[in-house]
């Protein structure tokens, strides 16, 4: 599997993103955004996280206009994969690519800890070697996590399983860290291509640092 | 000419800056205050030569495009000589 990091001014997460893939067997290659098109034979594409453009206006607002999204925009609407990552995420929500937007964290704190994380969705490419119900611990590290969708959209996203992941604590009970709706961490688009998520799975793939659970997810892709 | 956006978040969507600063007024005994909501604002000076309307339609195209994201937020414009 070949997978493209895209970088932009001021992402941080691009080396532990490419670890974590490389980790699981994939080949991996950082492109810059002013890249007009994505390397050839890419099978997925991963907005890392991080802080594009300082976080100026609002998260991802101008990272959305660099070159390179257009490729990206392209690549999701013939069907490729694209995974965003916290500020990723961000990034999407801006693009349109995913629906809702995000808020500051309601207790207006940068939130920076290991957060439990349930499968709520499993019927599709990123979380397809997990189970429903799985519960994950992931690190979280944001301002702006506070996801946000109006009821009717909420509500056609449930129908179509679109979201796909929600914060709990360690015994899979309500838990949630930023106020976001219904407490989701992690969604994706109709035609489940495009996925976004707060947690970052890439900074959880070595026992030794606290957890591996983010391999079980990123794997997904792998099959 | 300047173009002066306000933008906040929508009514209905809950602010969560403006809940902490209502209630840092309350504890410092400011009791009447009901709602607090925060937005920002930017201020674009335009070019000479255009109209109030044609500077109010190109800076209404800027808010749908980048300067709020209309999911969330709610802007007005104010066409300023």
């Amino acid at each position: 599997m070949k997978v493209a990091v895209i970088r932009f001014p001021g992402t941080n997460c691009e080396f532990d993103t490419q670890y974590a893939f490389e980790r699981i067997g994939a080949k991996t290659q950082l492109v810059w955004h002013k890249e007009t098109s994505l390397p050839d034979g890419i099978d997925l594409v991963v907005l890392p996280g991080g802080f594009s453009y300082g976080d100026y206006l609002r998260s991802g607002a101008i990272a959305r206009f660099s070159p390179v999204m257009q490729a990206v925009k392209a690549f999701a609407d013939r069907g490729g994969y694209v995974l965003g990552i916290c500020n990723g995420f961000q990034i999407l929500l801006e693009s349109h690519l995913l629906p809702g937007a995000m808020k500051r964290n309601e207790n207006l704190h940068f939130v920076s800890k290991y957060q439990y994380i349930k499968v709520l969705n499993n019927d599709n490419k990123f979380l397809s070697r997990l189970n429903k119900g799985d519960i994950l611990n992931i690190p979280i590290a944001h301002a702006e996590g506070n996801y946000f969708v109006d009821s009717d959209t909420l509500a056609k996203m449930y129908d179509n399983a679109q979201v796909l992941l929600q914060y709990c604590n360690a015994q899979g009970y309500y838990d949630n860290p930023n106020g976001s709706v219904d407490a989701i961490a992690g969604i994706c688009n109709k035609t489940k291509n495009v996925f976004g998520l707060m947690p970052h799975p890439e900074r959880a793939c070595e026992k030794i640092l606290g957890s591996d659970d983010g391999i079980k997810m990123i794997e997904g892709f792998m099959h | 000419m300047k173009a002066i956006v306000n933008i906040y978040l929508k009514h209905g969507v809950l602010d969560p800056q403006g809940k902490a600063v209502k209630h840092a007024l309350g504890s410092l005994g400011f009791k009447d205050v009901e709602d607090v909501r925060i937005g920002k604002q930017i201020v674009l000076t335009l070019k000479d030569g255009l109209s109030p309307e044609e500077a109010k339609k190109e800076v209404e195209q800027m808010c749908e495009k980048l300067l709020a994201n209309t999911v969330i937020e709610d802007y007005d414009i104010e066409i300023v000589q």
